[in-house]
């Protein structure tokens, strides 16, 4: 179990600085000026022209020169320096802000794949072929057709504008309710993947061969079913949720922009929209940092749950 | 189609009390979109306590449906028991309500399967599965499951057994596998042990020792025990009567010695001859010439006639009744006592 | 594409089956049956699902929109006159006019057009990557596999529209045509994976057969074995995925573009269009509900097309 977590974590280090290298490689890499690059089609005042030059080194050139700024980004990103955006503020401040806003939405979000989602799975899985399966399942195709672009200014217009069961908005410090709306927008998602995954798993599971032994010991069906059948089923499942939980923190953009919840996602949405390079870059390196990590922590989940893994 | 007269199961005489367990006229049916396959067609068998009966015959003949049904843990849909009997001292199974029967499963009748890996759940330590029985059916507390599950485990013969508690199946052997898997259906110590092919998944060596195993602890425990197999040479040291299937059929019924002796019924013959012989240099190794039928178009008249080297017209319009032949045997076919006495090989 | 897709298929089916096939399957109540192919049950499969009839019509009325917008409005969708803000339907304009004043209807019939284009041609160039990839991966195994299979692994982990937008940002010109290839390129370099994956398994699939090996022994090289053996195997199933993926790459072209990354002005694209109908919808909410209806049809009928012929071909999943 040691041995396999510090594998994954070597592998996590060297996944990091690949990724970073990329992402640092096309931001700047050839770029006729990096600086203009940095703020879009924005003017860039002589102010910010000398803090960017200075803060990305970018008065050193060639291939040496590349790589001297690119590890002068990563000892930045690693101190939790991540600069200022061109609004003047402190990028770090702005996340430290939105982050907490985040984590609660991807957490409602979460709750809502579990327990509708993961219910649903289980009950279509055990009966499959039935009417309820087959409206399960066509739910989701549908869930899963509808873009978030669609699904988030609809839910926003008819549930929040319209017939006002949700506050259409969230100000700037967003509370539960506030948030609840948003969360099952960005849940939808998740909670038809959970249930079609968990229905799968649960009807392959209930047709393994351990089933058939589990009744001949004489157990009742209900113990065959939430002790034996379920342990087995929910392994694929939980390690889906956990991966989902960090797409979710990076990739609540679009319903963060939408609903105006002042998270992680909404301040990207901003920098992209404003063109604010140094804001964009700063965000998408954190966001690849807790990628990485979430993709660690579901791997050792993994290998907890499922002990074929673990004594490999 | 039934054309099958039922029949008291004739190999030995019905005790007072009745057999510990009988088969009457069973029929199962597999219900599917593509038709409805009969896999067992009529079987009737029986087991008296502290005996052993090897139940024979090549895969899709219907010997583990009919395990299955037994413990009753037929998967329905497909499978269906369209008539018959399964009376486990005195009670039909079949009409038990479903927690009665569950009572049945593992307690009286206990089950051990062919491939271990997959029949044991990976994600449970060992010592958990065996122990679960314990505590779920009779009650035990977990220190006491603990130790008697220690306790089995050594009955099996599974070297430094309280240290491996805590392992999973997939860190076994496969013979070890197997034994923790016999270790699991002795648990509470049933009065029959219906083995499905325990030892097919198994290198030759380690089949030899779980099959003397199985004849152990069924002699000391006083078990009856059901041996499943295909597998001829497994049976002859082992069991006391063998019934052959084909086709969802017992085509023969007989004690071991006079089956190997002089079988009568074309099938055994057939599967007799294919198994080399030390003692027989010159003979040719023959096999059965064609394949099994499908169970959703058995040929009418005697399914094995178009496999059958003693084919009449008669075995292509009639179905054979199982045919009395003395020392308690049976034979389903119409020429059994000219195919037992025809020794020319 | 569905004859082709049913010739791959069968082809698939019969070197799996061997040259004896199966014997045909009598049926106990007496009427004999025709013997029975995975193309042929695959067929009747679908042709019993009102959602396969559903989808296919979708496709097809999105694909008549796209390729002859004029057929379905006679309305210019550049048309925009400021005094109709928001105005209410009137000659031709079903759905009333947008906040620029532009023909709701017929910006939303005319965005088809850009969407299938970036759906289509990635889905396409993706195709080709992942055939390449795939094929490559499958048929010579060894370390040619364990490399590309590694790098499968890697664009796999990669978050797409964090990436995509990472991409994007670098792209700064408003030129339309740039921009759609560029939107174009970018979805088939992060897009090709799991068509890859599922080149791959086929591919090694196709490899074991008995009849590739007759062919090698005949003297057949490497390339006529992939090209006349193996090709046809791999195309049914990349056909299903990849249409799947060309409604995940009509949402994300949607996407980026709503975000203001991927096309703009004066492309028409529903993602631009559902983003502008968004800031207004307390004063009209059809230039929102409009595009977006037709957005999410369009992606729906890609993928439930894909999961119904997928559903139909793999008979494991019923």
């Amino acid at each position: 179990m040691f041995r396999f977590i510090v594998r994954r974590l070597l592998q996590m280090v060297v996944a990091f600085f690949g990724t970073t290298l990329i992402v640092y490689a096309l931001m700047f890499a050839g770029q006729g000026d990096p600086i203009q690059a940095l703020a879009g089609e924005r003017p860039v005042t002589a102010a910010q022209r000398a803090y960017l030059t200075e803060k990305y080194h970018l008065d050193a050139t060639g291939v040496g020169g590349f790589f001297y700024r690119y590890f002068d980004y990563i000892s930045n990103l690693l101190r939790g320096d991540l600069g200022e955006s061109l609004t003047g503020r402190s990028i770090g401040e702005i996340l430290a802000a939105a982050w907490p806003v985040t984590i609660k939405l991807a957490l409602i979000a979460i709750a809502v794949a579990v327990v509708f989602g993961v219910t649903a799975g289980v009950l279509a899985g055990i009966r499959r072929a039935s009417i309820f399966d087959n409206a399960t399942l066509l739910l989701t195709l549908l869930v899963l057709g509808i873009p978030t672009i669609v699904l988030a200014p609809l839910a926003q217009y008819f549930l929040g504008v319209k017939w006002q069961l949700f506050p259409a908005t969230s100000g700037a410090d967003p509370d539960f309710y506030a948030l609840l709306l948003p969360g099952i927008v960005l849940g939808s998602l998740s909670l038809a993947t959970a249930l079609r995954l968990t229905r799968t798993s649960v009807a392959e599971n209930l047709r393994a061969d351990y089933v058939r032994t589990a009744r001949s010991k004489g157990l009742p069906r209900r113990r065959v079913v939430s002790v034996h059948v379920l342990r087995n089923s929910l392994i694929p499942v939980i390690t889906f949720l956990g991966v989902e939980l960090g797409n979710l923190m990076s990739g609540a953009i679009i319903t963060e922009g939408v609903f105006n919840i002042p998270g992680v996602g909404f301040n990207l949405f901003r920098g992209i929209r404003t063109e604010d390079g140094p804001l964009v870059v700063g965000i998408v390196s954190v966001l690849v940092v807790v990628y990485l990590v979430s993709n660690l922590v579901v791997d050792v989940l993994y290998a907890v749950l499922d002990p074929r893994i673990r004594y490999e | 189609m039934s054309q099958h007269a039922v029949q008291p199961t004739p190999a030995s005489p019905t005790p007072p009390g009745g057999h510990l367990l009988e088969l009457r006229d069973l029929h199962i049916e597999f219900r599917t979109g593509e038709g409805v396959a009969e896999v067992i067609n009529g079987v009737s068998y029986h087991l008296d306590p502290g005996e052993t009966l090897a139940v024979l015959g090549e895969s899709g003949s219907g010997k583990s449906v009919t395990a299955q049904a037994i413990m009753g843990i037929l998967d329905s849909p497909p499978a269906h028991v369209t008539s018959g009997q399964i009376r486990y001292q005195g009670r039909d199974l079949l009409t038990l309500p479903e927690e009665q029967r569950r009572q049945v499963r593992g307690k009286e009748i206990a089950m051990i399967f062919q491939d271990a890996l997959s029949a044991l759940n990976p994600v449970f330590p060992v010592g958990w599965q065996i122990g679960e029985t314990l505590r779920q059916r009779l009650g035990m507390s977990r220190s006491d499951a603990r130790r008697r599950s220690v306790e089995l485990m050594d009955l099996v013969q599974i070297p430094a057994a309280a240290n491996r508690l805590g392992d999973y199946p997939h860190q076994f052997s496969g013979g070890m596998r197997q034994r923790v898997m016999i270790a699991m259906a002795l648990a509470m110590e049933p009065k029959v042990l219906i083995a499905d092919e325990p030892t097919t998944a198994l290198d030759v060596t380690v089949q030899a020792q779980i099959m003397d195993l199985l004849a152990d602890l069924q002699r000391n425990l006083d078990m009856a025990m059901i041996l499943i197999t295909h597998d001829l040479g497994v049976v002859a040291d082992v069991a006391d009567r063998i019934a052959v299937m084909y086709a969802g059929r017992i085509v023969e019924h007989a004690d071991v010695r006079s089956l190997y002796r002089a079988p009568a019924h074309p099938y055994t013959k057939g599967l007799l001859e294919s198994i080399p012989r030390l003692d027989q240099r010159s003979g040719k190794l023959t096999t059965i010439p064609g394949l099994p039928p499908n169970l959703m178009d058995i040929p009418g008249g005697c399914p094995f006639h178009p496999r059958c080297r003693y084919v009449q017209q008669v075995c292509l319009d009639v179905v054979p009744h199982d045919l009395v032949l003395g020392d308690g045997r049976t034979s389903a076919c119409h020429f059994a006592q000219e195919v037992r006495d025809d020794r020319a090989r | 594409m569905s004859d082709f897709e049913t010739v791959a298929a069968s082809e698939d089916q019969a070197a799996r089956r061997g040259p004896s096939g199966e014997p045909g399957t009598p049926n106990r109540v007496g009427q004999p049956r025709k013997p029975r192919s995975l193309a042929g049950d695959a067929w009747r499969d679908l042709r019993r699902k009102p959602i396969f009839w559903i989808s296919l019509v979708l496709v097809l009325v999105v694909t008549g929109m796209a390729v002859a917008p004029g057929l379905f409005t006679g309305n210019d969708p550049t048309d925009c006159v400021l005094s109709r803000q928001h105005a209410a339907p009137s000659g031709g304009a079903l759905f009333g006019y947008d906040f620029q004043g532009c023909d709701t209807y017929a910006r939303a019939v005319y965005g088809a057009r850009a969407s299938l284009l970036v759906g289509a041609l990635s889905a396409l160039l993706t195709g080709v990557i992942a055939l390449v990839v795939g094929m490559l991966s499958g048929y010579f195994g060894g370390w040619v596999d364990a490399v590309l299979s590694r790098v499968i692994d890697i664009v796999l982990g990669i978050p797409l529209l964090l990436a995509a937008i990472v991409l994007l940002k670098r792209v700064s010109t408003d030129s339309a045509t740039v921009r759609l290839g560029s939107v174009i390129f970018v979805l088939a370099v992060l897009g090709w994976t799991t068509a890859a994956r599922v080149v791959r398994s086929s591919v090694i699939t196709a490899r074991e057969q008995d009849y590739v090996a007759a062919a090698r022994m005949l003297g057949a090289g490497n390339g006529r074995i992939m090209w006349r053996h193996i090709l046809p195997n791999a195309l049914a199933p990349a056909i299903v995925v990849l249409t799947i993926a060309l409604g995940s790459f009509i949402a994300a072209e949607a996407t980026l573009s709503f975000l203001g990354i991927g096309l703009r002005e004066p492309t028409i694209s529903w993602g631009i269009d559902i983003n502008n109908g968004r800031v207004h919808m307390r004063e009209s909410a059809t230039p929102l509900v409009v595009p977006s209806t037709f957005l999410a049809l369009t992606v729906l009928a890609f993928i439930m097309l894909g999961d119904a012929i997928r559903d139909a071909f793999d008979p494991k999943l019923r």
